[in-house]
């Protein structure tokens, strides 16, 4: 450590959805990295520990350094020239990125997919087909007497949600924070999250949707089996008692994760459990909340909704954007060998997803962005390394409630940031676009689909 | 860079400058009009053609948090209408809540250049900025909602009516907002609180606070009329709705005295009857109180038949309508500062209350005597969407086409209106007042909604057509500060417009208190809550009328 430190307060954590915007760095700035992060849970801590400089190349073409702008120039290039390229990721990366990166795909007709088709995405599809009462997270804080988690663990996933959100603040209503609350955790499994629960419901694994509709039946007090321990494992008495707490309290919240929207039933348990919370209102005032994980994953989804309509797999080949999950969803285009370029931004599918997906991808021209080296970039045409949102560069995020916050900037890097890298690229494929049209042409539909 | 483009021939309407009809030469240089251009570097034929200056939208819903959730929770109504790009401008989808690219170039494509979005929870202000910067043409702006705020609730309860007006301004600083909003005031505590009720009448105490709406409304007024706000507060009124509201319609507007006010979907407002009832129109009785009253200016919301979404930060109204046919419904609750209802909504022709909320709009539009205060809406896209204002217009020029439609829908609906009786129709003149000159005088824009010199070069050119539907949904040439968007029919540029907002002074003592606050109750930091100028981009800040206090 030197003596150069400076202190950045009211800094934000883009490590998780929980997006805490507390954070008090001190900066070395001889050093170039985070020395203290105040606040930081044992996750953020690590990230803004790790996250230093290296000394690297700004961009590199087929594995060699290269300038950025002839980086830029032959990304520009395979996006032009593919008939059907792909853009993924951009969960860990500004709103502001974001946006240049659905502008381009809206150029060159390509597809745009976000890191929600891998994660919440079935929760989105559930809550195009019920809707879902919910909130930002400082009403739980202030008002949530029942707190339920389902399918989540975040005392390893989101260290602070419990104390800086939902368990233990004290809040308008709630003076006395934790003791004014019954904290119920559904799971298949006693992690490390059950010590905070005062009430643990083990479930068989797989059987959620079971357990969330046999709720939904007693709370409308519908008469259920009674086999349905046997199908569950949780029994009648516990389903009754559940559903009394969650009829009576005052402000009841249903926190849910991907133990729920990625086992068997997907969007069909993330819909029960949307429906559960909804017809609780009937009662009391109650409300649901998907727990995302990146820390912009949120953002995502509302830059691509606002933009085309849509929060995920968005394709424009027909010069408007369509929406199909499971057809221009990236492991899908990949994984079916429809794709035949593809820009990869903060996200490293290489590294987690199907083989066929990443056998695909080893096949075709690949344009990745990312702080840090990884598989992805690894076997990348274009690969540009750039700053990290959250610690050299501002923009903003959105919190997994839609509570967006503008990031404060730590230190300066060498390296770009994907904005200014993605508005570079967007200025050229325009360029490119403008010299390819033939004489005459009047609109982006008399385009040629490739060269 | 704009250009300079004179415009000849063409039959001028500009009720600011009590121009009806006449054929004028219009000047433009430098985004401005202007009494003369030298040598201009196009000149537009508008033989045949009417102009106007550019559409205002004093109410929409077309951007920020609750917008963007429903668009997320209807692919369904984007998927039959695509919003395809071009060469000059991003591509999009079309539907009754379009994204924010087909938003804007909708818009013009209807000749209309500002709107303003009516609901924005101060902690969405950041999100809203930045999508009406991705809201292509048109110059817009915001309301904040402050009507449900703790915080100014606990300052009133308490008395503090001085710390009160410093924080109503320390807000409007913080967002970058145009004015304030008050919805169902007063009805939050209990929807949240005290499981899912509501507060029905302008004089109930509400039991956390002990304030009633009545005095949060009279607050909101007394704040705007000491700092001069150019649009007062913009109130959707309690018991939207609800059978025999107008009693509390009425209550609001006299709570005004002479002091301004904007009732925002008046003829939501509108209904007489006994609650849980049928509903009834009380259309004579509020437009009575608005002809009478100059200090009233109100949009009047009008319903029209197919398919809306309901959005709004009355959330126990959305709940009530989601009872119908209990399909899917987003109820949004915002820490310390709001709540929010959205679902899907059709009206329809043979439902006697839908015929009936229908028919209260006409006869407000009919028996209006002031265009400029009765002001044209549909509450977009509750009411249905901006993009039926052409089909409005006609319903509101052509006696003949309303006669026909009137025949179509429930009858007992129409029984109960006095609409059949009346045989008014509106002459383009008028028409320029109820969606330009009207709109840009009741929000205070002193450069918009005119066509004389210095005013914004905002102008719509469409062809004369008997079928005014036709009419105004294609307009031949729109520009937009000086930069002719749609040429022949067609876009021939992008624009990205301006944000329109105000900047009252305030006591920064007000500021450590407002701070103590956030600290226990939100759950992000205070020092990160206001919203900087980079989300401004192009800006305006328009300037109150009382000299800083």
């Amino acid at each position: 450590m030197s003596n150069n430190l400076r202190v950045v307060e009211n800094a934000t954590c883009t490590f998780c959805g929980c997006v805490c915007d507390d954070m008090i760095l001190t900066v070395d700035d001889t050093e170039k990295r985070i020395v203290k992060a105040k606040n930081a849970c044992v996750l953020g801590r690590a990230w803004f520990a790790e996250h230093t400089i290296e000394d690297a190349p700004a961009a590199m073409i087929s594995g060699k350094p290269a300038s950025v702008d002839d980086a830029v120039a032959e990304a520009a290039r395979i996006l032009v020239e593919a008939r059907f390229p792909i853009i993924y990721g951009l969960s860990d990366t500004t709103c502001e990125a974001q946006r240049q990166a659905v502008a381009i795909t809206d150029m060159v007709r390509g597809n745009i997919d976000t890191t929600t088709s891998v994660c919440h995405g079935p929760s989105g599809l559930a809550f195009q087909g019920i809707g879902e009462s919910t909130m930002t997270l400082g009403e739980v804080k202030n008002r949530a007497d029942l707190v339920v988690y389902w399918g989540g663990n975040p005392a390893e996933s989101h260290p602070r949600h419990f104390t800086r959100y939902t368990v233990t603040p004290k809040g308008m209503f709630m003076p006395n924070g934790k003791k004014d609350r019954t904290v119920v955790l559904v799971d298949v499994r006693r992690t490390p999250s059950a010590p905070v629960a005062n009430i643990f419901v083990q479930l068989k694994p797989g059987k959620d949707f079971e357990l969330l509709w046999a709720l939904r039946a007693r709370v409308k007090g519908r008469e259920i089996k009674a086999d349905i321990e046997e199908i569950t494992g949780v029994s009648l008495a516990v389903i009754d008692d559940l559903v009394q707490r969650m009829k009576t309290c005052r402000y009841g919240v249903l926190f849910f994760g991907m133990g729920l929207t990625m086992t068997r039933g997907r969007h069909f348990n993330s819909g029960a459990l949307l429906a559960l919370a909804t017809d609780l209102n009937e009662f009391t005032h109650f409300v649901a909340k998907p727990v995302r994980g990146h820390g912009n994953v949120t953002g995502a989804d509302n830059v691509v909704s606002w933009q085309t309509g849509y929060p995920f797999g968005v394709n424009f080949s027909r010069g408007y954007p369509r929406f199909n999950p499971g057809e221009f969803t990236t492991v899908d285009t990949l994984s079916r060998g429809d794709a035949d370029a593809a820009m990869i931004i903060a996200s490293d599918p290489a590294s987690n997803f199907p083989k066929a997906a990443i056998a695909h991808l080893r096949r075709i021209p690949v344009i990745t962005l990312d702080t840090k080296p990884t598989l992805t970039s690894s076997l990348a045409r274009v690969a540009f390394r750039t700053s990290t949102y959250g610690i050299n560069t501002g923009g903003t995020v959105y919190r997994m409630d839609d509570v967006p916050i503008t990031l404060r900037k730590a230190f300066d890097s060498p390296f770009p940031d994907d904005e200014t890298i993605l508005r570079a690229l967007k200025e050229k494929v325009q360029e490119l676009l403008r010299s390819r049209m033939p004489r005459g042409a009047k609109s982006a539909f008399e385009l040629p689909l490739s060269a | 860079m704009s250009d300079t483009i004179c415009i000849i021939n063409g039959s001028v309407y500009d009720p600011a400058n009590n121009i009806a009809g006449e054929i004028r030469t219009l000047y433009v240089r430098d985004g401005r009009m202007v009494d003369a251009v030298s040598e201009p570097a196009r000149t537009l034929d508008a033989q045949g053609m009417v102009i106007m200056p550019g559409g205002v939208d004093i109410h929409c819903h077309i951007a920020g948090p609750k917008v963007n959730l429903a668009r997320k929770l209807q692919p369904e109504d984007h998927r039959r209408d695509p919003h395809p790009g071009t060469i000059f401008t991003r591509s999009g989808s079309g539907g009754v809540v379009p994204s924010t690219f087909a938003t804007g170039y909708r818009y013009a494509t209807l000749g209309y250049t500002t709107a303003m979005e009516a609901a924005v929870t101060p902690i969405g202000a950041r999100h809203t900025l930045e999508e009406l910067h991705d809201t292509p043409i048109i110059d817009k702006g915001f309301y904040i909602l402050l009507g449900n705020n703790i915080y100014l609730q606990q300052l009133l309860k308490e008395g503090r009516k001085e710390e009160f007006h410093h924080a109503v301004g320390w807000w409007i600083n913080s967002t970058k907002s145009f004015t304030t909003k008050l919805v169902n005031p007063g009805g939050d505590e209990p929807w949240k609180g005290r499981r899912n009720s509501n507060v029905s009448d302008l004089d109930e105490k509400n039991e956390v606070f002990g304030i009633t709406p009545r005095e949060i409304i009279s607050a909101f007024i007394d704040v705007a009329d000491a700092y001069g706000f150019p649009h007062p507060p913009h109130v959707h009124c309690n018991n939207l709705g609800h059978s025999g509201n107008v009693r509390t319609t009425l209550e609001t507007m006299k709570t005004a005295g002479d002091r301004r006010l904007h009732l925002a979907h008046i003829q939501f407002h509108s209904y007489s009857g006994e609650p849980g009832q049928n509903p009834g129109s009380a259309a004579r009785d509020i437009i009575d109180y608005v002809n009478a009253h100059p200090n009233i200016t109100c949009d009047v919301g009008q319903v029209m038949f197919g398919k809306s979404t309901i959005m709004t930060a009355d959330a126990p109204l959305a709940y009530m309508l989601r009872g119908i046919k209990k399909a899917k419904w987003i109820n949004a609750d915002t820490e310390c500062e709001s709540g929010c209802g959205i679902l899907p909504f059709s009206y329809q022709e043979k439902i006697y209350v839908h015929a009936l909320q229908w028919a209260i709009g006409l006869e407000l539009f009919l028996m209006s005597q002031d265009p400029w205060r009765v002001i044209l809406s549909t509450d977009h896209p509750n009411g249905g969407s901006f993009q039926s204002y052409p089909k409005l217009i006609r319903l509101l020029m052509d006696r003949e086409f309303r006669r026909q439609e009137i025949a179509k829908v429930n009858k007992r609906a129409i029984g109960k209106t006095v609409l059949p009786d009346l045989d008014r129709e509106y002459n383009l003149n008028e028409i320029a007042i109820i969606t330009r000159a009207g709109p840009a005088r009741a929000l205070g824009l002193t450069n918009k909604g005119h066509l004389g010199a210095g005013a914004d070069a905002d102008i719509t050119v469409y062809d004369e057509n008997p079928d005014r539907e036709l009419m105004f949904s294609a307009p031949r040439y729109v520009i937009k500060s000086g930069n002719l968007i749609i040429d022949n029919h067609e876009f021939c540029a992008d624009f990205s417009g301006r944000t329109l907002h105000i900047a009252p002074a305030y006591d920064e003592s007000i500021v450590p208190s407002v701070r103590t606050f956030f600290e226990s109750y939100y759950s992000i930091e205070f020092d990160n809550y206001a919203v900087d100028d980079s989300y401004l981009h192009e800006h305006e800040v328009i300037p109150l009328s009382r000299a800083a206090t």
